[in-house]
């Protein structure tokens, strides 16, 4: 979980990840920072998120996003 | 034809119920879109708003499109500003607009007041309903001839200060002519409209819809994060022709969601803004094989669209796709350092696309807009792009890349050196380089002195487009320089990607 807060630190520094949860309701992560969200993730925790999953519900929040990693790596 | 409202009067005649414009809450048709534009220009001509521009500071919607007409029909040129865009950017922009007319929505009315400064602010829902002055408008549009401008987009300039291309009515309609001839659109064709419209890839949705009485149906942005979603978008809403920047299909297929549920009624694919990944071209084209796919190129100083390839062949992966050919009334040619003519250089264009030039800036205007070197017999005006390319084999033209620092980042023109001026204003800071990674498609920042990367990263975010902030900023000591000491952008560039 750390060090996915890290990933989302380093996109949006001003943020308080561990308690925000409308990520995309508020517009705070953009398509860039879906992209690079994506693309890190596959580098750091080996996890590609497939296009089924990249839906608002699992990146509103760094939990649920922690949740989504999670449950693909144990598939 | 000398005006382009003409298309929407026709059009307006024959299809007064058909839907014109539609976002995923309203909907606008043909008589509508007339009537609005009608009503709200008498209202700009009363108040003696004419021949002059007008800012429309809208949400995107089919209403922003509406006011767009009815700012034509007061005979004055419209100048499309965003939500989106930061202040900073639309307070360069009304310095150099000094605009008397604003127009606003109820979602932008308090930002616009800021911008204001004496101007008048119109709401949109005040003046749409108004009476109509037909003998006002009519006697306007008499009077209007096709070289008067029909819009100003603002876009990057590398000093810091955005640049106002100003289009006339001739090149505009020029253009839609040509556009339409080869992208074969008809009435049944559905645009699903992706770019924003202060960006002038959303003319190739919004000129074709008056003039074919066809429909455009705006796509929500936050659809471009969820390509599942946006698939399910065009299909719900049966759209069956895209005009994007290829970044947002590359979105779609990168993530495998043409494989899953691909998208049902698309016949044409018209991309643009950078070079299409053959890699991902490949997917679209296995996906969906009788889609056809075509090529755009061409600058907002020449229009829009100038060049066209409709793609015929396979590619491998090391191939390019072909910028391919002009389109009608426009010549292109390639000019070397020399100024003669080439193989490999610089991409020229003349004709009825060369816009009028950069708004209230003789001096950037006249390094652009130059006498053709060919001709030294009588007045002729060309565009020099700052784009290099050369013939490929077959004889067809291919981008090679930029003779200076723009480049190209998520289907946005971007000048590194505008990124520079904004860094260098900054307090403390003596110098700065921003480099382009072209393999992982993200800009990174370089910097002596000021303030550190964290508080750098949140102050250029207020101040440039979200496209146009650096992904990373490195604070260092001494920025590396060349044999002839220039900032050494190459080694830098280098030194990023191998991180």
């Amino acid at each position: 979980m750390d060090e996915l807060i890290e990933i989302l630190k380093d996109l949006h520094s001003d943020v308080d990840f561990e308690t925000c949860t409308t990520l995309i309701d508020d517009k705070i992560l953009d398509s860039f920072d879906i992209v690079s969200i994506v693309s890190e993730v596959d580098d750091k925790f080996d996890v590609a998120i497939p296009a089924k999953e990249l839906i608002p519900e699992n990146f509103n929040s760094a939990k649920a996003l922690w949740d989504l990693i999670t449950r693909l790596s144990e598939d | 034809m000398r005006n382009v409202l003409e298309y929407l009067d026709i059009t307006a005649a024959r299809l007064p119920q058909k839907v014109c414009y539609r976002d995923e809450k309203t909907a606008l048709t043909f008589g509508e879109v007339r009537q609005q534009a009608q009503s709200a220009g008498s209202v700009l001509l009363k108040d003696g708003i004419t021949k002059e521009p007008v800012a429309v500071y809208m949400s995107k919607t089919p209403a922003e499109l509406a006011a767009f007409m009815s700012v034509l029909e007061a005979g004055c040129f419209y100048v499309p500003i965003d939500d989106e865009m930061p202040s900073k950017r639309i307070e360069l922009i009304f310095a150099n607009l000094k605009p008397r007319a604003v127009i606003c929505d109820k979602d932008t009315k308090e930002n616009a007041g800021r911008f204001c400064d004496g101007a008048n602010l119109y709401l949109w829902d005040d003046i749409k309903t108004e009476p109509e002055d037909v003998d006002a408008l009519t006697g306007v549009r008499q009077k209007m001839i096709d070289t008067d401008p029909a819009y100003i987009m603002y876009t990057s300039g590398s000093t810091g200060i955005p640049k106002g291309v100003a289009v006339c009515h001739r090149s505009l309609i020029d253009y839609i002519e040509s556009f339409c001839d080869v992208m074969k659109f008809d009435e049944q064709t559905v645009f699903g409209s992706q770019t924003p419209f202060y960006f002038d890839a959303s003319l190739k949705d919004i000129y074709p819809t008056l003039k074919l009485g066809c429909e455009t149906v705006i796509v929500p942005h936050t659809l471009f994060m969820f390509p599942v979603k946006l698939v399910e978008f065009l299909n719900e809403y049966r759209i069956n022709t895209l005009c994007w920047v290829v970044s947002a299909l590359t979105m779609i297929s990168a993530f495998g969601a043409l494989d899953e549920n691909p998208p049902k009624y698309l016949k044409i694919v018209g991309f643009g803004g950078e070079v299409f990944p053959i890699k991902q071209y490949n997917r679209w084209k296995k996906a969906l094989p009788d889609v056809r796919y075509i090529n755009l190129y061409g600058p907002t100083e020449t229009t829009g669209v100038s060049m066209y390839y409709e793609v015929d062949r396979e590619f491998s992966k090391d191939e390019a796709i072909p910028l391919g050919k002009p389109f009608e009334n426009v010549d292109i040619f390639l000019l070397d350092e020399n100024d003669k003519l080439a193989d490999e250089g610089e991409i020229c264009m003349r004709g009825t696309c060369v816009t009028l030039g950069y708004y209230a800036d003789p001096q950037r205007t006249s390094e652009a807009f130059v006498q053709n070197p060919l001709n030294n017999r009588y007045p002729e005006l060309i565009y020099r792009t700052g784009d290099i390319a050369r013939y490929n084999e077959r004889g067809e033209m291919v981008f090679v890349s930029r003779k200076d620092f723009q480049i190209k980042h998520m289907g946005h023109r971007v000048e590194l050196g505008e990124i520079e001026a904004d860094v260098n204003s900054i307090k403390g800071v003596s110098a700065s380089c921003a480099v382009y990674l072209k393999k992982k498609d993200r800009i990174e920042l370089y910097y002596e002195g000021g303030p550190d990367e964290e508080q750098m990263l949140s102050y250029l975010k207020e101040k440039l487009p979200r496209y146009m902030v650096p992904t990373k900023a490195h604070k260092t000591d001494k920025l590396p320089l060349t044999p002839n000491g220039k900032i050494d952008r190459k080694g830098l560039t280098e030194l990023s990607e191998g991180k």
